[in-house]
């Protein structure tokens, strides 16, 4: 029996989604403001390395320290997320096990932003 | 129908593998392993926010051999993920493209990485105490 899709409707959805370049600029965008952040962090760390945990609340309840986490956070669970997409998009072929990556990778990283912010946000306004 | 062999376009087997391309597979490997990291600071995040408790609990996990063993290899994973970030983001603005530019960029990444994990580190003892 002869097909009865259209040529149209064969090759529809199997070309570029056209926003492959937005995606690589938000990327890199992400990256440089990765820049500042990890140092801050990496900073902050050693400097406070084997502090007890109301020296950390302290620490963390400072305005500066409070919003800066939360935009590391923010900023590397968003590189991570276009990361990790680009990873499975050239190593992960069946589209099953893509889909599914795909899914676990959105939902993880606003699963880590979330927790965060809220963490940081409750130390910060905790009594 | 038979058809004549054709020629393939070179692959990565043609290549001899040096810095350059070590220093891009690591980069991911690497960026991937940082998720690690990142699930381990929300875990962390989560444990102040808990109570002290619950925080020392975690802080004598991350203090164990196992513990500082993965702490010193995120360690290393994000300076050296920042080291050729950077050679990246100087590779998208079009540098770095010559041959002996690009080499001595991507060998100068595991200086950079390696020195400065170890720097942390002693640091982190230093301010500790413990040395």
């Amino acid at each position: 029996m002869a097909d009865m899709n259209t040529p149209l409707s064969k090759v529809r959805g199997l070309g570029s989604a056209k926003d492959g370049t937005s995606v690589w600029i938000s990327h890199r965008v992400a990256a440089i403001a990765n820049i500042p952040l990890v140092l801050f962090f990496v900073v902050s760390f050693v400097g406070n390395a084997g502090k007890s945990h109301a020296e950390w609340v302290a620490w963390i309840k400072q305005p500066l320290v409070s919003v800066l986490l939360i935009l590391f956070v923010l900023n590397f669970t968003n590189h991570m997320r276009s990361g990790l997409q680009e990873v499975v998009e050239d190593y992960v072929h069946s589209h099953g096990n893509k889909f599914a990556a795909t899914i676990a990778i959105k939902f993880g990283c606003a699963l880590i932003a979330g927790l965060s912010v809220f963490s940081i946000l409750r130390i910060a306004f905790g009594g | 129908m038979a058809q004549a062999k054709r020629p393939l376009s070179p692959h990565l087997q043609v290549y001899r593998f040096g810095a350059h391309m070590a220093v891009s597979i690591i980069h991911r490997i690497t960026g991937s392993a940082l998720a690690v990291g990142a699930i381990l600071l929300t875990w962390w995040l989560v444990a102040i926010a808990t109570g002290h408790e619950y925080f020392n609990m975690v802080q004598g996990m991350a203090g164990s051999m196992l513990g500082k063993l993965v702490l010193f290899g995120i360690t290393f994973a994000l300076m050296q993920h920042f080291a050729s970030g950077i050679r990246h983001l100087f590779m998208d603005a079009g540098k770095l493209f010559d041959l002996k530019a690009n080499t001595a960029s991507a060998k100068f990444t595991f200086v950079f990485s390696t020195v400065m994990t170890l720097l942390i580190w002693v640091a982190a003892y230093k301010v500790t105490g413990a040395l």
